[in-house]
């Protein structure tokens, strides 16, 4: 029995309670200073992470490889990134009163349980880590309490969130039935000794991926995106978007490759099936949206299916695009949604995207660093964005995907009318009444790092290019 | 896939009863519908209570804080039914056993005191 692996995990644990204490004692004036605290303990434990050896703990029921590190990595720039970006939008002035100190808390509660969910080795620590996450997300959607929106998000959220909790606990019950094991060496020990896979297997795998499809709000699980995505606080939803769809991505490829690979005739076509639904209802439905943050969640919905095109090739070179994608599409996000937050007039957040309109004259720097973003999104070279789908899709090629191949390009293509559709209000439509501008120092200081890196993919890919392979290469290995 | 068979035939009298129990139900609710005389009239429809009128609507609301009671015992209550077989099992499980449980109880406090801070005990 060792914990020596999970420190950071029980750092941050232990730092998110005693912030809570700190918070419950001091009041919600506390809530700034302990964004800042919190964005430090994240750092932090990343930082313990890389020096802690890195193995199995508590028997096997958590695991630090380097995909968990991968994963680790996104969901703490991720995560910091959009609590350090919530603390600027704490103001009174904008109308939606101060934050609650349990805000950046909830934040840190969440990312531990998303850093255990993607270090499970176990159905039980999966679930208790992906349970961790959903339930401080459920009440972080309804954070703003006397807000009609937010709590009719954060009960949808909750209801189907719920639901799909309970199909996933359904499927690791029929998969511990017929494999005898809830970890994830025994189970794919037995998988493998089964050959092809049981009807009840088959079954457990079904509604596993329900499960996760819904967490990473694959099509057709992807119903509550939009309306949680606009009933929530901007900066809740900025959040939502970033930390939580890495992880979930990372701990459906660990799923499907680690514990049930050999049985990747079951649920490949599945896989291929979500990603291409997903990827089709992403292009459709975002194209009727006004509101910038349905629009998000439509994108979302598109992008995640891209992803899940790399897992759906069922290999290792598709493991890596999809780590390559998440992590790609975490900054493109982090950039979008540094974009949203700032736009405001008279001090109020507006969201419709008529509201672009010739922001290319008010706001220059911030409407060409969402041109680079929005056309990296569309997939235009040379763009990161450009690479993200290159990878996945030569990933689905070399495992005889055409059809499936196709059905992304096609989307893509599509999902370009929506994305050109907000350049060309910035760029080509007479300015209205113009945003509030100076954009605030710390939404332009997310907004250019993550544009850059976007920008410098292209020279520099070995970061992320580099360690998604290793990481899918040890968990190939395993 | 043969033993999945099996075990799905020690069910057959479960889907058997499932049928039956539907099949009633729609026979009672229908022959009903198709044979008696149906003449609805508002004093017909309407809620029967005694005789009276219907003094309030049946949904009547009641304070949330009922609920923020019971969901309050609810955790106390399940920590109790956990300490039980703990505090059975304690010489089997050791020292890491008893850390576990004090680790677990050091969160629990961690709550109560957020929720006696914040007033969730108080009624008034």
């Amino acid at each position: 029995m060792q914990a020596a692996p999970m420190l950071p995990e029980i750092l941050l644990a232990i730092a998110g309670m005693v912030l809570l204490m700190v918070g419950v004692f001091v009041g919600d004036k506390s809530a700034k200073p302990l964004t800042y605290v919190v964005a430090a303990a994240l750092f932090a434990a990343l930082a313990l992470g890389w020096t802690t050896p890195h193995g199995d703990a508590f028997g096997g029921l958590f695991v630090a490889d380097k995909l968990a590190y991968f994963a680790k990595a996104l969901i703490v720039i991720g995560a910091a990134a959009t609590v350090l970006m919530a603390a600027g939008r704490a103001t009174p002035s904008d109308g939606s009163g101060p934050m609650r100190f349990e805000q950046p808390v909830l934040m840190l509660f969440a990312s531990v349980g998303m850093m255990l969910m993607v270090s499970a080795n176990d159905l039980m620590s999966l679930y208790v880590g992906l349970e961790l996450q959903s339930l401080a997300l459920y009440v972080l959607a309804a954070i703003r309490r006397d807000s009609l929106r937010a709590t009719e998000a954060g009960l949808k959220y909750f209801v189907l969130g719920a639901l799909s909790s309970g199909m996933l606990l359904y499927g690791a019950g029929m998969i511990y039935g017929f494999t005898g094991a809830t970890n994830f060496d025994r189970i794919a020990a037995s998988v493998t000794a089964m050959g092809t896979p049981s009807l009840g297997l088959v079954v457990g795998i079904v509604f596993l991926m329900a499960g996760l499809a819904f967490k990473v709000s694959a099509a057709p699980f992807h119903m509550w995106t939009p309306d949680v995505y606009e009933g929530a606080d901007t900066p809740i939803t900025a959040f939502f978007a970033a930390a939580p769809k890495a992880a979930a991505l990372a701990l459906f490829a660990r799923v499907m490759t680690d514990p049930l690979g050999d049985a990747a005739s079951a649920w490949g076509q599945i896989v291929a099936m979500i990603a291409g639904l997903s990827v089709i209802v992403g292009a459709f439905g975002a194209l009727a949206q006004r509101n910038i943050k349905r629009l998000m969640a439509y994108s979302s919905i598109g992008h995640v299916g891209f992803a899940l095109i790399g897992l759906a090739a069922a290999s290792e070179n598709g493991v890596r695009s999809l780590l390559i994608y998440s992590a790609i599409y975490l900054f493109m996000n982090l950039a979008a949604f540094a974009f949203i937050l700032a736009m405001r007039r008279d001090e109020h957040a507006v969201e419709t995207i008529d509201d672009l309109a010739g922001a290319s004259q008010t706001h220059p720097y911030m409407a060409l660093a969402l041109a680079a973003v929005l056309f990296s999104m569309a997939g235009i070279p040379p763009l990161a964005g450009f690479f993200a789908k290159l990878y996945v899709l030569s990933a689905a090629v070399d495992s005889g995907l055409y059809v499936l191949a196709v059905v992304g390009v096609l989307a893509s293509v599509i999902s370009c009318f929506y994305y050109l559709r907000l350049i060309k209000l910035m760029y080509f439509d007479a300015p209205r009444d113009a945003m509030d501008s100076p954009m605030p120092r710390d939404l332009g200081l997310v907004l250019g790092v993550a544009t850059a890196i976007i920008l410098v993919f292209i020279l520099i890919p070995s970061p992320i290019v580099a360690t998604a392979t290793a990481a899918a290469q040890e968990l190939f290995q395993r | 896939m043969a033993g999945l068979e099996d075990l799905l035939k020690e069910y057959l009298p479960v889907l058997i009863f499932f049928g039956i129990a539907g099949g009633l139900a729609v026979v009672a609710v229908g022959a009903s519908y198709i044979v008696a005389r149906q003449k609805p009239d508002p004093e017909k429809v309407s809620a029967y209570e005694c005789g009276f009128e219907a003094f309030t609507d049946s949904r009547g609301k009641f304070d949330v804080r009922f609920y923020l009671v019971a969901i309050l015992f609810i955790i106390f209550d399940l920590e109790v039914a956990f300490l039980f077989p703990w505090a059975v099992a304690l010489g089997d499980i050791g020292m890491l056993g008893f850390w576990s449980m004090m680790a677990f109880l050091g969160i629990l406090t961690v709550g109560f005191i957020y929720e006696w801070k914040k007033g969730a005990l108080e009624w008034e």
